[in-house]
């Protein structure tokens, strides 16, 4: 087999532009101060400062101009996401974003029109995909929706819903006569209960089980067949591109961190940024955070111009998470006994990495499914 | 079809047609291991072949012997070469470490001197920057050069001089004043070998092969026309040299330095190679391993496509240029340590043993890739460079 794989690279001058502002933006309205204070609201992020990113144009860059979105795609989204990881800004950004996504590749027109809108008028989406076994096969779904009176009723469970509170429109994963299929639900139908917030590593996601017994939806609002798998198909892209993104600001955020603690503490007389023990990952962290950002924007490329991605998506999320795992965990070691209280920011980078590390595949599963498709099956 | 692709068809069908048979003996696999004077007349009769086929040195300027056109066709040449695995060609260190940097900022009697010879293959270039006693300090050269009249005196000893048995020239680094700092005493010489004076003694790798020299100067005088640049001026041309030799800089000639050992090779290794019974390539912790390498190197050529957009590489623009060493050989150390791991229990056998896979390749490539995680700057003071000069740590 030839690995001469693509090596495509494009950037715009629009992203470039977007990249540039979003920096500044998420560098100004994220310090590590306010993250810490949203560990402690219920949503976990800052209402204001997500109504900004809706009239900036952001959360909807994705949704088509026909209906008032930015005609984007995802090439542009990883200019936002990147920065966020970077701040640890929590922002139901990704989540929105694969709403967009699934419904953007899935939905019918109708389902475009009434619920694209809703994104660009500022409306949070998100998707519950995840159940309590952990599998990360989106296929796996146990969850079931049977047909009643010319709609569907729900039962089962979903975990690891980001979001899932503050969200307003909830699509989820079920089973239809054994076939997977999506849910469009509105976030108010949801019972009294329904929801109940899980405790994750990362205390700046929030994360929910969501309970779907009896819940009725009609038939206008189910996402079956073709539909359903290209919706499938596109919310694992984008999961993967975006995290892989978010995972390469994050690896890039808090190797800054590292750098400036070993430039300024001393020890046995020296800088403890002059002593090679401590150097060298440094440098190993630069490399793993050089080399995802060139698998992401590869992605993104290819995604860009309309080609298979799926090698290079996969390739990008082993890439940029183990870059942030092994970062993350450095970053501990190196801030010596600081690094061991909470008070020190390089935990919230580490809970960040384990976070984005086991979504959607950690790197072990991408470099099986790789395997079978750079080495053959066996 | 453009112009590119059309010569790109020219030189595939070039190279297919007239690249030498394989030899009766194991070629070496660089510049670096060319340890008999057989395999040396072997590699420079190709450079020599490919020379006058008009395939090297391309974007030099055609007064001096090069061929006057964009660095891309040079760059097909290049991956035309790793494609189809042609030998490579030895002159390594004149085509693409002293031959840019003369053109760079030698004299117009320089270039007219040096660059024909160069491409041609009919000068061959050593360096002399390291010593027996600071390998990767080179700023602590003890080399002295004495000026006498139109003459430089040289003594001491220079060390690891790859092609050192077969150099006409050297680059070399030498002291002409000790009384200043250490980086300020140095100066660059064109020196030539085949003076009184000078000898050159062959080092035994830990291959068992030859390849290096050590070079003796005993009271060597050369012509002080050799300097390069001013007295004292030898360090910032030293490194001006390591970025042609670091890749760090366009210019170079061009040709293969290396058989390039790349993931692929050992993706084939995998299918033939059986470890407990069965095809390696079927072993999950194999798979597993072998993506990463995959995933690595994937990664390292889109850096390189990636270096070229500016916009993406605001951060740290110097990161992928200066890295690139240091990932480069230390990948393909790590891959070729890797490829012992697919043989089983027949990973032991040698160069030599008849049951040894593809003839102890494996082996013996893992033993040479320290040439490069070693020569021109260790891995280690690679990764200071970076760190210092990229990160902003403090020196040591």
């Amino acid at each position: 087999m030839n690995h001469e794989l693509n090596q495509l690279m494009t950037f715009s001058e629009e992203q470039s532009m977007l990249q540039d502002t979003a920096m500044t933006f998420f560098s100004d309205k994220s310090p590590m101060a306010a993250v810490r204070a949203q560990i402690e609201t219920r949503d976990g992020f800052e209402r204001g400062l997500w109504n900004e990113m809706v009239a900036l144009g952001w959360t909807s860059l994705a949704v088509p101009e026909q209906q008032g979105g930015g005609g984007l795609g995802l090439a542009e989204a990883i200019c936002i996401a990147e920065p966020m990881g970077r701040h640890l800004c929590s922002a139901p950004f990704l989540s929105t974003q694969l709403f967009v996504q699934a419904l953007l590749n899935g939905g019918d027109e109708g389902q475009h029109a009434e619920y694209l809108s809703r994104i660009v008028g500022g409306a949070i989406g998100t998707v519950a995909l995840f159940e309590s076994d952990g599998n990360w096969d989106l296929s796996s779904i146990a969850a079931r929706a049977e047909r009643d009176r010319g709609g569907f009723v729900l039962t089962g469970s979903k975990s690891l819903v980001t979001d899932a509170e503050a969200a307003d429109i909830v699509l989820a994963s079920v089973r239809v006569d054994g076939a997977p299929a999506l849910a469009i639900i509105a976030r108010d139908e949801l019972a009294d209960g329904a929801l109940r917030r899980e405790i994750v590593i990362d205390e700046t996601r929030r994360s929910f089980a969501m309970n779907l017994d009896g819940l009725r939806i009609p038939v206008l609002r189910m996402i079956e067949g073709a539909a359903a798998a290209r919706a499938f198909a596109s919310i694992r892209n984008a999961a993967l591109l975006l995290l892989a993104a978010e995972a390469s600001g994050g690896t890039a955020g808090v190797l800054r961190l590292v750098v400036d603690y070993l430039n300024t503490r001393t020890a046995f007389g020296r800088k403890i940024g002059s002593y090679q023990a401590l150097k060298h990952p440094c440098v190993e962290m630069l490399i793993g955070l050089e080399r995802a950002r060139s698998h992401v924007y590869h992605a993104a490329s290819l995604l860009a111009a309309g080609a298979d991605a799926e090698i290079a998506l996969r390739m990008a999320k082993a890439q940029a998470c183990d870059a942030l795992a092994f970062a993350g965990d450095r970053a501990i070691q190196f801030h010596g006994a600081f690094g061991f209280t909470y008070e020190c920011d390089a935990q919230l980078f580490l809970r960040r990495a384990l976070w984005l590390q086991y979504g959607f595949g950690d790197a072990g599963h991408h470099r099986r499914h790789l395997a079978n498709q750079l080495l053959g099956a066996t | 079809m453009s112009d590119l692709d059309e010569f790109r068809q020219e030189v595939r069908a070039w190279l297919e047609q007239n690249r030498p048979p394989p030899p009766e003996f194991l070629l070496p696999e660089s510049f670096m291991e060319v340890g008999t004077d057989a395999q040396f007349h072997y590699l420079r009769d190709w450079q020599r072949k490919v020379y006058d086929a008009g395939y090297l040195g391309m974007s030099w300027p055609m007064e001096y012997g090069g061929g006057g056109r964009p660095q891309a066709y040079q760059n097909i040449v290049n991956a035309e070469m790793a494609r189809q695995q042609v030998p490579f060609v030895p002159n390594t260190i004149g085509l693409n470490w002293a031959g840019p940097l003369i053109l760079a900022i030698g004299s117009e009697a320089d270039k007219h001197r040096y660059i024909p010879g160069i491409l041609s293959g009919e000068d061959i270039w050593c360096q002399g920057f390291s010593e027996p006693d600071n390998g990767s300090d080179l700023a602590n050269c003890q080399t002295r050069a004495i000026r006498d009249g139109d003459e430089y005196v040289i003594t001491g000893s220079k060390i690891w001089t790859s092609l050192g048995s077969y150099a006409k020239y050297m680059i070399l680094l030498a002291r002409t004043d000790p009384a200043v700092p250490k980086h300020a005493g140095l100066s660059y010489f064109l020196a030539p070998m085949h003076v009184p004076g000078i000898e050159v003694r062959p080092i035994k790798k830990l291959t068992g092969e030859f390849g290096f020299t050590q070079t003796f100067f005993d009271d060597a005088r050369i012509p002080a026309t050799c300097l390069m640049g001013q007295e004292g001026e030898g360090w910032k041309i030293a490194m001006l040299t390591l970025t042609f030799e670091r890749g760090a800089a366009g210019g170079q000639a061009g040709g293969l330095s290396m058989m390039p050992v790349g993931v692929d090779d050992v993706v084939q290794l995998a299918r033939t190679a059986t470890r407990d019974g069965r095809p390696a390539i079927e072993d999950p912790l194999v798979r597993d391993r072998l993506v990463q390498f995959l995933i690595d190197a994937q990664g390292d050529r889109l850096s390189g496509a990636r270096a070229r957009i500016r916009a993406l590489c605001r951060e740290y623009p110097m990161a992928i240029g200066l890295s690139g060493k240091l990932r480069g050989s230390e990948h393909r150390r790590a891959l070729c340590q890797f490829a012992l791991s697919l043989e089983g229990a027949n990973a032991v056998r040698w160069v030599g043993d008849v049951d040894a896979q593809d003839g102890g390749k494996w082996q013996r490539s893992y033993f040479n890739a320290f040439s490069a995680t070693i020569g021109g700057g260790t891995s280690q003071v690679q990764a200071n460079i970076v760190a210092e000069r990229v990160l902003g740590l403090p020196k040591d």
